[in-house]
Parts: structure tokens; C-alpha cells; sequence
């Protein structure tokens, strides 16, 4: 196996999610994150960890028999409690370990490779190998056919097709060319065909691929500003527990001391209850959610840049897309004949049909397509012909049949065409031709040598299923807005028949950035796509920019996505991903404070009971003893961590819906659910119990 | 027990139906760009620039150091009290200890009283320290919460108006006002206002009894409306003085609620929200409506033990029954379960009852109230807290509609978060704090009236009460030691200044943000779902952080009580 074949095996982003980490692996890590410095970045599982800690001692204490408690209790409190630091380890590790066998798979496409480093930006230039770690931004480097480019750069001199499989997964090979929008190449992928000449834009260990692999790894993963927010308030809400179960100490020796009987609450029942009491379940998840968020865009086949991208994604409130491409096929089709008056439409459609038989363009092919249905022509056969192309200077394209000259083109170019030929542009024709436009179509005008025979009607066509799209995001609450070159007329007819809030017309690059800051002015969080170095403001600007990886550096250096398979519709996925991790957090949030009621319920009267008997009255769930109710409350709290973890990696389902219903609907699941649930676990887990307390 | 509803119903109703005038003064006052002339010449004389705006850290600045300043007034005066005029019974001065409890508890809004107010002060120290800090503490909290809702209404701005003249403007155009008709009806229901000190009456034996006056009326109107609840007696509103009549324990019930519940629908016109000021007072009322029944419940069901004994507590038409120890027979059990409830609820602490001889789930209900401290609230602080809670209800439950939190339009991020935790995080830390603190001082056992559990509640209520700047005394605990007046002191400090300067922190940070609109995406917080939600966040984090001292005070005395053991 050839190098490059071991480039196109390890493709990520088809093996990228298969593997899962062995659970081997998984706890080795988990036991590994036991060190002090790692669990100092989670405040809320460092409280348990100091727990175990004290409890442990404890454990030790009542073995040399200083004990405030039976050593088997505290022995296997202190057990549950390294357990749920574990846990929680492991779901960190589970989200991790899917992201470093990705990261594993993408550096393997990241050898060492050897390149021509040109002294001078020609072809005959004299050159010396340079290995990919010595080239540095601002060199030259020939690459030709069979030869990986060794680094992120720019095409500056050359054509060549490119397989970029090793980054998109996408085996056809794209078309790499200087100038323009298809200048930008990618470190690590394969030069095909032809030669190119690049310029090195960035330096060893700083590529794409290298910020790929860091983000996928979560090297650089810092905290999202909501994440942050979050911590905060669980670390409050831990504050709060602690001083909660500080003082039961101070206020049980005072109540012994007014009884005049009873005993004093013991230590390692004021730590199970923090422990139980302190939001570990969405403590020990959180970091795992928004691994899992990373996660799911790479599924998608989108990288993001930062955290932070995919949690604004999910805030999103207008989309800003792109015509062609997005909302419309990126090729128009031949829906209609629209004869000039005295003038057989089956006479248009023929001349129609020999102006593209040389015309390979989508446009041209749904022509023939159109002519052979309405009137089954080209079944004879057909005469000598010589093919016209289109080139930009005349802007028709068509046939010379002997010197009988076809031709189609816009109505402009042909309106010229005829002239020159000494006909007349009919005023009826003229008439169609703005009428077709205000349709949302585009009119292309068919001549046989000077005389005008009509019109064929292009339609842009609306992408399937599109519409439906698009009021999906509108119950979500999420503005549309369409971006086009068009004229005015033509963008509202598409823009009517799309179903989109609204258009930009005639747009310029100016004008999508403007529009921009107006949305942003009012307070509202704008996404968009692009991939021309001219969208590189606009998606500077945006608060979600998805950079498609077939567009320039420039463009992709500006956005803060890149979506791979470079397909604008990936945006309304990537808003789906953010508000499913928004929403995972939350539910989790959610679930782990109502959890709390029902372990008071367990823990009071247990904690108590032998100060004041009656207080076993509160003991509702008729828990066998005030040992069996500690340690099941503790250990409910440990195994609902690990119930919880695939929901955390998987995600709670996103539907689209306004947000009252969806808060109906998780408020009754995780909201309700997180009130019974602890009922019902505890007291199971105490019944399992019973038998050995 | 319909008339008892019937009372119930009236006091809420007659409240309901002054939301929207007062309400629509106070957005009036608080927001017209019209300055009158005293207060013209007001700002004159103290060089004032009325139309400067503050940040949020001038703002709470200001309303810091000028409090400041007053308490030290108030401090020397009460410590000076014997050289001052005006006492003909030559009243000694408050101790070191004493006068800074009674001048911090007095400027926190909270007035907890270690002194007995007849005994202890002069009519001159009634007027100058008491009413007059009572009044400057009610305007003080009013203006904190003029700035907070400025800081919610307004976007990309660090203006949150100008404390001097929220200050003046509440006091001249809201308090004197207001209190110069209430004290003149508070006058004819009987009760004295004058610069005596006391009048002498010969009793139907001949003897000669010295009866105490002096200017109870207006100290009773700015004591109510300004949910303050210091008493001017020691028997506060339990006092024939301070509370001759029916109607004018009712009047004290809808002076105390006046400006909290007001302050809902200034918050809807002066963000146009109405519906979100709805909103906000429909969960006070929930909740207020939730614990009444509570205490009323607990009260009319009397004491099992003296059932058992053969007591009647029934009600009937000749007596109206129930546990009617420590209540006065002029307000009955509806009227005192109302005042025990609407006292708390909206921290005044004005007391007509012995909350120490509540029944135990009775005594339950002002416990819990004021460690909530967001129902209705104390004036313009209630509120505070209640918005508080909203930012946290929407961070806990929000998120689940797949946004990072919004409220009103604002986002909510990591500094929002912390200044409200820090805000939610003051008032346990305190109650709980101190409350152990004093449960391992050597003297605190000695200071307590009872054992057993009631002796604890008495411990965490005087916390409790000085924390949440409610005032009001379980009694039963000699508070009035070196130790109870520091400790209770700082309580009320810390609990007043450590919710009110971060919520300001939380309104100047909002005020410099840009507001997203409103959409089907957006979390919708005017809707009865949300005020649920809200409701519950604060019943569950309150719940949550209390129930273990509650459970080691109230709830154990209560299934004592059942088994049949009494403290």
C-alpha cells in the first residue's frame, strides 16, 4: 500500500465516528484524571473528591476504632463516593476518547512530506526538497501530479486537480487554479493531475489540519461563555450546600445540647448529604456535552473553530443564505416555448435544441430535455453543424448550420446579435422577455440568422423540500433572508415561492455586511455561509460564519466554521447542533436540581432521626434504616451519572418548535422526571440493600 | 370562617385596586424629567447637579456612603441622648453596642428593636434617629430599585439615573405625602400624636399610673408604608397606641403592601411590559396567598395538647377559636394570621402578635417568608430579589428551550451570574452563618426562653429577621447582649448591602447591553407557565437551603407536638 492509499484509508471523516474508545481505555483515563490538578477545573466534582478523601480518612479512624460511625457504613460511603468521581471522569474521558480518535486519524494524514521549494514563483524556477516541517509562510513550493502539498497556501501560478479526501471525505477530485475563489489548498491533500505552484500561508503546526486536530483533541478547548455562566452558578449553588451541611453541625450539637438527649449528626452523614445535595449529575456532565456539541459537528462534517461558534449557533435569530446553491439548484432548467408572434413553437423549440446541442452546461442539457418531451425532436437525424461556443465577449452561444447561423443568449447580447445582421428585435418579444423576469425566471432569446423565433423560459429551481425548511425555522423563531445578485423582480418571485422572510437583492458584498451590522444593531445574532475572499468581512462580522472548505483561505480564516462537504443547506444543521447542546445542558441542569427534593426526603430524617425520633415521620419512602437511606441516596447519585452519560454524549432531540412548547415538553421529561426519578431509585436501590444492612 | 375569608379577601382586593395608582405615581415620579421647586432648592443647598446621570457604581456609591453617614448620625444621637432637649423623663443613652444594633438595624430598613422603644428613647430620638431613618432607608431601597429597573429597561447606556434625586423625589413626592394622610387617619382612629412624653391618669382604685406618648402617629404611617416595623412601643402594633382599631390594623396590612405590590406595575410601565409586572405580582401573590393559608390553617386548628386537656378552640359564633395564645381579641384570628403573614412577606416586622407563641407550623410561615425575602419584600428590595430569582429561573430552566438564557431580552452571562449568586448567596451565608456561630457561643443557651426545638427557631429567627432586614422578633430570646447586637447587626448590614449592590452591579451590566427581540425562539417570562416556574425555583432554592434548619426547628416542634410533647 502506497502512501497516498494510506491517505484515503484513514479518511476521517468516514472513520472519524465509528470508533468509540475501548472501555478499558476509558476508565484507565478516568482513574488517571484522579490527580488533584485535573479535578481543580471541575469545582463541583472537586468537593466530592475531597469527600472521598475525608471519608476515607474516616474510614481509617473507625478502623483503629475512633469511629463516629460503623466502619462498614463509612467504608462503603466512602466507596460510592470515588465512584462518583470516577464517573464523572469517565464521561469526560468517553466525550474525549471519540475526539482523540478522530484527531488520530486526521494526523495521520498529517506525514511528513517532502516538497520543491521554488526560489522564484515560476515553473522553470531552480528549486531544493524542503521537508514539511521547514516550510514556513511566505514560500513557494511546486507541486505536481502525485505529489502531497505540504501546507496551507495559495495558488498562485497553475491548474491542477486536487483530492481533498483526507480533510472532506469527499472522493471526487476539485479543480485548484490561481486567482479567484478556488485558489486555496489545503496542507495534506494530493495534487491528481497537472502542476501548481503555491504560496505557503502558514507556518508549521499552525495549518488547518493542525487546528482541526487541536480542536477536535479539545486542547484548545476553553470554556464557552455560557458554560462559564453555568459553572458559576453551580459552583454557587455548591457554595450554598456546603455552608448548608457546615452549620448542620454547629445546629445538631445545639439541638442535642437543648434536647438534653439524643446524638450528634456524624461527619460522614454531612458529606454524603453534600454530596448528594451538590448538583453533581449536570457537574460531572458538562464538559462531556460540550465535547459531545464538537463532536456532533464533525459528524456533520463541519469544524468549529471554537466552542463558542456552536453555542451562538444555537442563539442564532437570522439566516442570512445564499441563492443559488441554498435555496435554489445552482442550475436553472427550460420550463417553456414562448414564441415570437407568427412564429411555430415547435420551430422555437427546434432552433432551441440546435442553439445547445454544443452547449454542455446544465442549462443548456434541460433545453434538449425540454424539447425532445414537448415535441419528441432530435429522433432524425440531424444536419452538419459547427458548434459556437459561449465566450464572454458576444455572451451567445449556438450553431452554424452551413452559414445559417442559431443562436441564444440574453436579450441584450441578442437584441445586438440581429441588429448587426440587419433584423428587428420584435416589441412583442420584448414584452415577454420582461415578463418572464418578473416570474422570477430568466429569458433566454433563440434566433435563426436575423429573425428573432422567441423565447425560452429558465427557471430557477427550489430546491426540494426547501419550503418546508424554512417554516420549520420560522416556528423556531429563526428569520430567513435570502442574499442574490438578482434584479429586484426576480429575487421576490424566488424569494415568495421559497418561502423566506425576506431578500437582499442586486447584493454586493457591501451591501450582506451592512445588512449584517443592521441585524446585529438590533440586537439579533446573524449566521451565515460564504466562500469568496469578498465574503470575508461578512463572515468576519457574523456571529456564526460557515466557511465552505472549497472557498478561499481568506474565507475560511474570517468564519468560524468550515464545513467540509461545502454544502450552504449544512447551515440549518449546525443550528440544530448548537440548540441541542444548549438544550442538553439545560435539561441537565434541570433534572439535577429537582433531583434534590426526594434525597432531603432520605438523608433528613436519617441524618436526625437520632436526635428526635419523630422525624422519622418525614421518611417517606419508608426507607429500611437511616444507614440503608444514606447509602442509597449516595449511590443513586453516583449510578444516575452513568445513566445519564449517553443522553450527555447523544444529546437531548432537538424538534423544532416554538419555545414554549419545547419548554413544555423538557420541563415535563426532565423537570417532573427529575422530581420522581430519585424517588423511585432510591427506594429501589434501598430494597436491593435491605437484605445486607 | 367565611368572615375571616371575607377579611382576607378585602385586605387583597383593597390592595389590588391601589397597584395601578400608586403604581402609575411612582413611574411618574421616577421617571419625569421635571424637577419641583423644594427640590430645586433642595439641590441647591446641597450642590446637587440633578441631571447627572450614574454609572451603577456611583449610583451605589452614593446610596452607600450617604447610609453610612446616616448611621453614624443616628449612632451619636442615640449615644448622646441624655444631653439632648426635649425628654422630661431624662431617658439614659443606648450602650456602644446598643446604639450601633439599633442605628444599623434602622438604616438597613430591617428595625429590629433589642431596646424597648417607650422605655429606652426620648420623643426626640423617636423622631430624629427613628422616623427619620425609617424614612431614608424606605426611599434609599425605593431609588436601589428605580436604578435596577432603569438598568432593565434601557440598552447600551451606564446610565441608571441619579440617587440624589431618586432619593429626594421618593421622599417629597411619594413618602410625605402619603404619610401625612395616613398619620391623620392613624390621629382619628385614636392613636396620640404629640411632643409630650406622658400623660398621668388616675386609675378606679386612685392610683396614679403614668401613661407614655408622644408622636406615634407619624412614626406608625412612614413605619408601615416604608416596611420598616420598628414600634414605638415595645409592644409595636400589638400596642392599643399603635394599633387602636381593626381599621387601622387593615391599614397597616395595605400601607405595607402599597408600594411593593406598586412597585410591579412601575416596573411594567417603565419597561413596557405590563404584562411582565403582572406577572411578577401574580407570583407574589401566589405565594403570599400559599403561606397565609398556612399559618391561618395552623392558628384556627389550635393547639392538640390544650384540646386534649379540654379546651374548646372550635370556632363558633361566640368565639372565633383556635391557638389564641399571644394574640390580642380586638383583631381575632383571621386579622392576626393576615399581619403575621403580610409582616413577613414584606419584611416590615411590625408585629399585633407573639410570633413565639405561634403554633409551631404557624411560626413555620414568617420563618420561611423571611428567608425567601421575595415575597412582595421590603420597598424596592422585594422586588430586587424577586427579579433576582427570575434571572436564576431562567439560567436553571431556561436553557432547555435550546438559547443561552435571556431575561427581557438580555443576555445573561458569567458576570450577570455572579453578581445574582453572590445577591442569593448573602442571605444564607448569613442566617446559616451566624446562626451557627451562635449556637456554639458558650452564652447563647442562656439567653434563649425555651428548650427543645422552639429554642432553636428562636435562634435562626433573630438571624432570619435581621438578615432578610424584616425586624420583626420571635421574642423569646434576650437579644440585647454585646454578643446578639454585633452578630445581629452585621447580619442586617450584610444581608441589606450585599443583595442590594451586586442586583445594581447586575442592572448596570444589563443596561450596557443590546436587547434581543422578542420572538416564538425566545423564552416567553409573562406567561403563567413562567410565573409557575418562577415560584417554584424560589420555593425549591429556599427550600433547599433552609429545610435542614427548619426541619431541626419548626418541623421537628411541630411532629412533637403531634406525639404530644410542648416546649
Amino acid at each position: 500500500m502506497s502512501q497516498n492509499e494510506t491517505l484515503l484509508a484513514s479518511n476521517p471523516a468516514v472513520g472519524m465516528y465509528g470508533s468509540s474508545p475501548s472501555w478499558l481505555a476509558v476508565i484507565g483515563e478516568a482513574c488517571r484524571k484522579l490527580s488533584p490538578r485535573a479535578q481543580w477545573k471541575n469545582p463541583v466534582m472537586f468537593v466530592v473528591y475531597l469527600g472521598s478523601i475525608v471519608t476515607t480518612l474516616l474510614w481509617i479512624r473507625a478502623l483503629m476504632g475512633h469511629g463516629d460511625a460503623s466502619s462498614g457504613f463509612i467504608f462503603a460511603i466512602a466507596v460510592w463516593l470515588w465512584f462518583t468521581v470516577i464517573f464523572a471522569n469517565a464521561a469526560e474521558a468517553l466525550a474525549e476518547g471519540r475526539g482523540k480518535a478522530q484527531a488520530a486519524a486526521l494526523r495521520a494524514s498529517r506525514q511528513r512530506v517532502h516538497a520543491k521549494v521554488l526560489r522564484e514563483p515560476r515553473y522553470d524556477s531552480s528549486w531544493y526538497m524542503a521537508s514539511s516541517e521547514e516550510i514556513v509562510a511566505g514560500v513557494w513550493v511546486l507541486v505536481e501530479a502525485g505529489e502531497t502539498i505540504p501546507a496551507d497556501g495559495e495558488v498562485v501560478l497553475g491548474v491542477a486537480s486536487v483530492d481533498e479526501s483526507a480533510i472532506t471525505g469527499e472522493s471526487a477530485p476539485v479543480v485548484r487554479e490561481s486567482g479567484g475563489d478556488f485558489c486555496s489548498v489545503t496542507g495534506g491533500t494530493r495534487v491528481l493531475s497537472d502542476w501548481i505552484i503555491v504560496r505557503i500561508t502558514a507556518n508549521p503546526g499552525e495549518t488547518f489540519l493542525d487546528r482541526m486536530i487541536a480542536m477536535v483533541e479539545g486542547a484548545q478547548r476553553s470554556k464557552t461563555p455560557n458554560e462559564l455562566a453555568l459553572t458559576i452558578l453551580l459552583v454557587a449553588l455548591t457554595l450554598i450546600f456546603v455552608m448548608v451541611c457546615a452549620t448542620l453541625l454547629p445546629f445538631s450539637s445545639l439541638s442535642v445540647a437543648l434536647n438534653g438527649s439524643g446524638q450528634l449528626v456524624s461527619l460522614t452523614v454531612l458529606i454524603a448529604l453534600l454530596v448528594c445535595l451538590i448538583p453533581t449529575t449536570i457537574g460531572a456532565l458538562l464538559s462531556a456535552i460540550g465535547i459531545a456539541g464538537m463532536s456532533h459537528m464533525l459528524k456533520a462534517n463541519v469544524v468549529a473553530i471554537s466552542g463558542r461558534a456552536i453555542e451562538a449557533a444555537g442563539d442564532v435569530d437570522v439566516l442570512l443564505l445564499d441563492k443559488t446553491g441554498t435555496i435554489t439548484l445552482g442550475n436553472r432548467e427550460a420550463s417553456a416555448f414562448l414564441p415570437a408572434v407568427g412564429v411555430d413553437e415547435a420551430v422555437l423549440a427546434e432552433a432551441a435544441e440546435l442553439a445547445s446541442m454544443a452547449d454542455e452546461t446544465p442549462e443548456g442539457r434541460s433545453i434538449m430535455v425540454l424539447a425532445r418531451q414537448r415535441f419528441g425532436l432530435r429522433s432524425r437525424s440531424l444536419p452538419a453543424c459547427e458548434p459556437v461556443p459561449f465566450s464572454a465577449r458576444t455572451r451567445m452561444s449556438g450553431v452554424d448550420i452551413g452559414d445559417r447561423p442559431i443562436r441564444k443568449g440574453a436579450a441584450s447580447a441578442m437584441r445586438e446579435h440581429v441588429r448587426s445582421l440587419g433584423g428587428v428585435f420584435p416589441a412583442g418579444v420584448e414584452r415577454v422577455v420582461d415578463e418572464v423576469s418578473r416570474r422570477g425566471s430568466t429569458p433566454l432569446v433563440v434566433a435563426d440568422g436575423s429573425r428573432i423565433l422567441g423565447v425560452v423560459e429558465l427557471k430557477d429551481i427550489i430546491k426540494g423540500g426547501i419550503r418546508e425548511q424554512f417554516a420549520k425555522l420560522h416556528r423556531m423563531g429563526i428569520k430567513t433572508v435570502m442574499i442574490t445578485g438578482d434584479n429586484h423582480l426576480t429575487a421576490a418571485a424566488i424569494a415568495a415561492e421559497a418561502g423566506v422572510n425576506d431578500f437582499l437583492a442586486e447584493a454586493t458584498p457591501e451591501d450582506k455586511l451592512k445588512l449584517i451590522r443592521h441585524y446585529q444593531a438590533e440586537g439579533r445574532l446573524v449566521a451565515m455561509t460564504g466562500d469568496g475572499t469578498n465574503d470575508a468581512p461578512a463572515l468576519a462580522q457574523a456571529d456564526v460564519a460557515v466557511a465552505m472548505n472549497s472557498g478561499t483561505q481568506a474565507a475560511k480564516e474570517a468564519g468560524n466554521m468550515v464545513d467540509l462537504d461545502s454544502n450552504p443547506a449544512k447551515l440549518l444543521q449546525v443550528i440544530e447542533v448548537g440548540k441541542q447542546m444548549i438544550m442538553t445542558r439545560g435539561a441537565l441542569t434541570t433534572f439535577s436540581v429537582a433531583n434534590d427534593l426526594a434525597k432531603y426526603f432520605a438523608i433528613i430524617p436519617a441524618a436526625f432521626v437520632a436526635t428526635y425520633p419523630p422525624l422519622a415521620k418525614l421518611n417517606v419512602m419508608a426507607l429500611h434504616s437511616p444507614g440503608s437511606a444514606i447509602l442509597s441516596a449516595v449511590i443513586f447519585n453516583a449510578l444516575i451519572i452513568v445513566v445519564l452519560v449517553p443522553l450527555a454524549l447523544r444529546g437531548v432531540r432537538y424538534r423544532a418548535a416554538s419555545a414554549e412548547q419545547l419548554l413544555w415538553r423538557n420541563l415535563l421529561i426532565y423537570g417532573v422526571g427529575g422530581l420522581i426519578a430519585p424517588f423511585v431509585g432510591i427506594k429501589l436501590i434501598d430494597l436491593l440493600l435491605t437484605p445486607f444492612m | 370562617m367565611s368572615f375571616d375569608y371575607a377579611q382576607f379577601a378585602i385586605v387583597v382586593t383593597a390592595m389590588l385596586l391601589m397597584v395601578g395608582v400608586a403604581g402609575t405615581w411612582l413611574t411618574r415620579v421616577l421617571s419625569s424629567s421635571h424637577h419641583g421647586g423644594p427640590e430645586r432648592l433642595t439641590y441647591r443647598l446641597l450642590g446637587i447637579a440633578p441631571d447627572e446621570g450614574m454609572t451603577w457604581k456611583r449610583y451605589g456609591l452614593a446610596l452607600l456612603l450617604s447610609n453610612a453617614a446616616m448611621m453614624l448620625l443616628g449612632y451619636l444621637l442615640l449615644r448622646i441622648q441624655d444631653l439632648l432637649p426635649f425628654d422630661s423623663l431624662q431617658r439614659p443613652a443606648q450602650s456602644a453596642d446598643l446604639a450601633f444594633n439599633t442605628a444599623a438595624s434602622f438604616v438597613t430598613n430591617t428595625n429590629w428593636q433589642s431596646y424597648s422603644g417607650e422605655s429606652s428613647l426620648s420623643n426626640f430620638s423617636q423622631m430624629a434617629v427613628i422616623t427619620f431613618l425609617m424614612t431614608a432607608s424606605a426611599a434609599a431601597g425605593i431609588a436601589g430599585c428605580a436604578a435596577f429597573i432603569r438598568g432593565l429597561s434601557r440598552k447600551c447606556t451606564n446610565d441608571l439615573g441619579n440617587y440624589w434625586v431618586d432619593f429626594t423625589r421618593t421622599i417629597y413626592r411619594v413618602l410625605l405625602p402619603a404619610c401625612l394622610v395616613l398619620a391623620l387617619v392613624y390621629v382619628w382612629q385614636g392613636m396620640p400624636q404629640t411632643l409630650t412624653s406622658s400623660v398621668t391618669a388616675t386609675t378606679l382604685e386612685g392610683a396614679k399610673q403614668q401613661i407614655l406618648i408622644g408622636p406615634v402617629a407619624s412614626l406608625e404611617a412612614i413605619k408601615h408604608i416604608g416596611t420598616n416595623g420598628g414600634g414605638f412601643f415595645g409592644m409595636n402594633a400589638a400596642h392599643p397606641f399603635e394599633n387602636p382599631t381593626p381599621l387601622t390594623n387593615m391599614l397597616h396590612m395595605l400601607a405595607m403592601f402599597l408600594i411593593p405590590s406598586a412597585l410591579t406595575f412601575t416596573f411594567g410601565s417603565m419597561l413596557m411590559r405590563r404584562r411582565q409586572g403582572w406577572a411578577f405580582l401574580a407570583a407574589f401573590l401566589v405565594m403570599f396567598v400559599g403561606f397565609l393559608a398556612v399559618v391561618y390553617h395552623a392558628e384556627q386548628q389550635g393547639n392538640p395538647l390544650l384540646a386534649q386537656a379540654g379546651a374548646d378552640q372550635q370556632w363558633s359564633a361566640l368565639q372565633s377559636g383556635g391557638n389564641l395564645e399571644g394574640k390580642e381579641m380586638r383583631f381575632g384570628m383571621a386579622q392576626t394570621s393576615m399581619f403575621v403573614a403580610v409582616t413577613t412577606a414584606a419584611t416590615t416586622g411590625s408585629v399585633n402578635a407573639m410570633h413565639d407563641s405561634l403554633t409551631p407550623m404557624g411560626g413555620l410561615v414568617p420563618l420561611a417568608l423571611m428567608m425567601m425575602n421575595d415575597v412582595f419584600g421590603g420597598v424596592g428590595v422585594g422586588f430586587i430579589n424577586l427579579v433576582g430569582y427570575a434571572i436564576l429561573t431562567v439560567f436553571l430552566i431556561g436553557m432547555m428551550i435550546g438559547r443561552t438564557p435571556e431575561f427581557l431580552g438580555k443576555k445573561i452571562d458569567a458576570r450577570e451570574m455572579k453578581l445574582v449568586m453572590l445577591a442569593v448567596l448573602a442571605h444564607p451565608f448569613c442566617i446559616l452563618g451566624f446562626t451557627a456561630l451562635a449556637a456554639v457561643w458558650p452564652a447563647t443557651v442562656a439567653s434563649l426562653n425555651n428548650s427543645g426545638p422552639h429554642g432553636f427557631s428562636e435562634l435562626l429567627y433573630a438571624y432570619t429577621s435581621g438578615t432578610a432586614n424584616n425586624g420583626s422578633a420571635f421574642a423569646g430570646l434576650n437579644a440585647n447582649t454585646p454578643f446578639f447586637n454585633i452578630t445581629i447587626g452585621l447580619a442586617m448590614l450584610f444581608g441589606r448591602y450585599f443583595t442590594l449592590l451586586p442586583m445594581l452591579a447586575v442592572a448596570g451590566s444589563l443596561a450596557m447591553k443590546k436587547s434581543v427581540p422578542e420572538g416564538p425562539g425566545t423564552l416567553p417570562t409573562a406567561t403563567p407557565l413562567f410565573t409557575g416556574l418562577l415560584i417554584f425555583v424560589i420555593l425549591v432554592v429556599g427550600g433547599l437551603t433552609f429545610l435542614p434548619a427548619l426541619a431541626l426547628g419548626p418541623i421537628i416542634e411541630h411532629l412533637l407536638m403531634s406525639a404530644g410533647q410542648w416546649f
